[in-house]
């Protein structure tokens, strides 16, 4: 799936990364916590959190992610965006809450392979 | 690489905001240096892991990474109180970090197994009240599986 439709999907403001939105990702990980991203996640491009402090940029950073999605209306930092666009990670921001932000991705594909397939 | 390559970084104990700085440095040297992701991403999330810890716990300490052709080892030293009981600060979901750490992600009690997930060996020196000194060890050219 590519980034811009994610943005779409989830009625997202692009906050930093334009550049980045045809990039494909293939699956995503919804958490607020940050040890558990470093511990559970493998090659997952997208993060979905509504945790807002620069701990979650650099989080993405460690697991090369490539976009942040905050939901709940959350909006980063400025800090946080110049951290972000230093690494080429693109950041959307969604009025969805986690829940509903992670199924709609997940409904359309997104880390979803047999829906992906068709 | 005839020797390795060694750098050092002083980490903040102060500025939550900033930890991790270090960390996002090493993993930046280490890619103009060519090693493969995946091992990149290893050290990276080790050293990460135990720089929050020692701001969390220790009101920071230091970070020396050496880099040799056949190992990346990373050694984290603080002052900070100590560890009483190795063996359940190892457990997954055990965690003395407090409330205002939980509410910024971290102190999940996923510190330590992370760092001992993600790497070769890991061996940790501590003595209460004086500081702990944590030495990881990541080969390269070996798929552990975190």
């Amino acid at each position: 799936m590519k980034i811009r439709e994610i943005a779409s999907l989830l009625g997202a403001d692009v906050l930093c990364g334009e550049a980045q939105l045809d990039e494909d990702v293939e699956s995503a990980c919804g958490s607020d916590m940050m040890s558990d991203v470093l511990a559970y996640v493998k090659d997952q491009g997208v993060l979905v959190t509504g945790l807002v402090n620069p701990q979650v940029i650099r989080t993405a950073m460690m697991m090369d992610m490539r976009c942040i999605v905050f939901v709940r209306s959350k909006r980063p930092t400025p800090d946080m965006l110049d951290l972000a666009k230093e690494h080429h990670i693109c950041v959307l921001a969604s009025g969805s809450r986690m829940y509903e932000a992670c199924g709609k991705l997940y409904a359309n594909g997104l880390g979803n392979e047999a829906c992906a397939n068709g | 690489m005839a020797e390795a390559l060694r750098f050092h970084y002083d980490v903040d104990g102060d500025n939550f905001t900033s930890a991790g700085a270090a960390s996002v440095e090493v993993k930046r040297k280490l890619r103009q240096l060519g090693f493969d992701a995946e091992t990149i991403r290893r050290v990276s999330i080790a050293m990460y892991e135990g720089e929050i810890n020692m701001v969390v716990h220790a009101r920071g300490g230091s970070a020396d990474v050496y880099v040799d052709k056949d190992c990346i080892t990373i050694i984290l030293a603080d002052s900070g109180p100590g560890i009483p009981d190795i063996d359940l600060a190892m457990q997954e979901g055990y965690s003395t970090a407090p409330d205002n750490i939980r509410a910024l992600g971290f102190g999940a009690g996923m510190g330590l197994p992370n760092m001992k997930r993600y790497t070769d060996e890991m061996k940790i020196d501590t003595v209460l009240k004086k500081g702990t000194t944590v030495t990881m060890k990541v080969y390269i050219n070996t798929n552990k599986q975190a």
